[in-house]
C-alpha cells in the first residue's frame, strides 16, 4: 500500500506536468476558455468570441503538487511490509 | 419648372440629408465589444463584453452635435476563468444582479477634427457603473461608412458608424472595494471599446 501511493503521488505529479507542458505551460490562472478575434473586414473591428478550452495554469500545477503531498504523506501511515528473516545460528 | 420653384424643393432635400442619423447599436452580428483590462501580480486580468445596445446620433456635416448613449450589459463581461468571473459578477465586486448596465451618455463634444470621413473628439457624458455616475471625458473616434450596412446585413441598405475609444477609469471612484485588494487588482481598468452602428435607410 505504502508503495501503491507513492507510486501514485509520482504519477499525479508527472501527468500533471505533461498537461500543463502540452497546453503550453501556461503560467498564468487556469482558464477553461480561450478569446478568439475575428477581423469584421467592413468595420475593422476585431469580434471577441469564447472558445471553451482548457488551459491548465499554475493553480492547477499547485493542486497537482498538493495532492501528491497528501498522497506521498498518506503513505507514511502504512509501514513497510516485513521481511521474513530466520535468525539462523552458525554453527561453531 | 422655374428655377423659384426648384429652389424650395432642393433646400429641402439639403435639410433632409444633413438632418442628424440615429445609429442603432445593437449588434445582429455579435462584433461589437468592450474590452477591459486589471492589472494584477500573476498576469493582468483581461475580459470583454459583448451584451452592447444603444444609440447615438451622429450628423456627417456636424459631428461635434454628436449624443448618444451606449449601454453594455453588466451579466456579458466575461473572464477566461471561472473563477474570476463568478468574483467579478458578484454582489463584492460588480454586483451584476443590482446593477445590470455599465452606460455612458455623451452630451458633448469637443476638440472635434474631421478628416474624410473619421472623426476624433473627446466626447465628454455621463458613466455610470456600479450604480455610481460620473461626468469623465474620453477621447473618440468615428468613422462614418456610407452605405456599407448591405455589407454586413444583406437586405438592410443603409450606413454604419464605428465608435472606438480607449481609456482609463479607476473602481475607487464607482466604489468598488474601495481601499480594498489594492495589492491583488489594480484600481484602474483599462477600457477599450470598439462597436458599430447601423442607420436603415428609410
Amino acid at each position: 500500500m505504502k508503495k501503491a501511493l507513492q507510486l501514485f503521488a509520482v504519477l499525479v505529479l508527472l501527468a500533471a506536468g505533461a498537461a500543463w507542458l502540452a497546453t503550453g505551460a501556461n503560467r498564468g490562472w487556469t482558464k477553461t476558455s480561450v478569446a478568439v478575434k475575428t477581423l469584421d473586414p467592413v468595420t475593422g473591428i476585431d469580434g471577441i468570441s469564447y472558445e471553451k478550452k482548457f488551459l491548465p495554469g499554475v493553480d492547477f500545477l499547485g493542486a497537482a503538487f498538493g495532492g501528491a503531498a497528501l498522497l506521498a504523506g498518506a503513505s507514511l501511515f502504512f509501514r513497510k511490509p516485513k521481511t521474513n528473516q530466520t535468525n539462523k545460528k552458525i554453527p561453531t | 419648372m422655374k428655377l423659384i420653384h426648384i429652389l424650395p424643393l432642393v433646400s429641402l432635400a439639403t435639410a433632409v440629408c444633413a438632418a442628424p442619423q440615429s445609429f442603432d447599436f445593437k449588434d445582429p452580428k455579435g462584433v461589437n465589444n468592450a474590452v477591459f483590462k486589471l492589472d494584477a501580480p500573476l498576469e493582468s486580468i483581461n475580459g470583454s463584453a459583448s451584451g452592447i445596445s444603444g444609440t447615438v446620433s451622429f450628423d456627417l456635416e456636424n459631428p461635434a452635435a454628436t449624443t448618444g448613449k451606449i449601454i453594455v450589459a453588466s451579466e456579458s463581461l466575461t473572464v477566461p476563468n471561472p473563477m474570476q468571473k463568478e468574483h467579478l459578477h458578484s454582489a463584492n465586486w460588480l454586483d451584476v444582479a443590482k446593477y445590470p448596465e455599465i452606460t455612458f451618455e455623451a452630451k458633448s463634444l469637443a476638440n472635434v477634427k474631421t478628416d474624410g470621413n473619421v472623426t476624433t473628439a473627446d466626447a465628454t457624458g455621463t458613466f455610470t457603473l456600479h450604480g455610481v455616475a460620473k461626468e469623465i471625458t474620453v477621447p473618440i473616434k468615428l468613422t462614418y461608412l456610407a452605405d456599407k450596412l448591405s455589407a454586413r446585413v444583406p437586405n438592410l441598405k443603409g450606413d454604419l458608424l464605428v465608435i472606438r475609444a480607449n481609456f482609463t477609469i479607476n473602481r475607487e471612484d464607482f466604489n468598488i472595494n474601495k481601499g480594498q485588494y489594492e495589492d491583488k487588482v489594480s484600481t484602474t481598468i483599462d477600457l477599450s471599446l470598439a462597436i458599430a452602428g447601423a442607420s436603415v435607410a428609410k
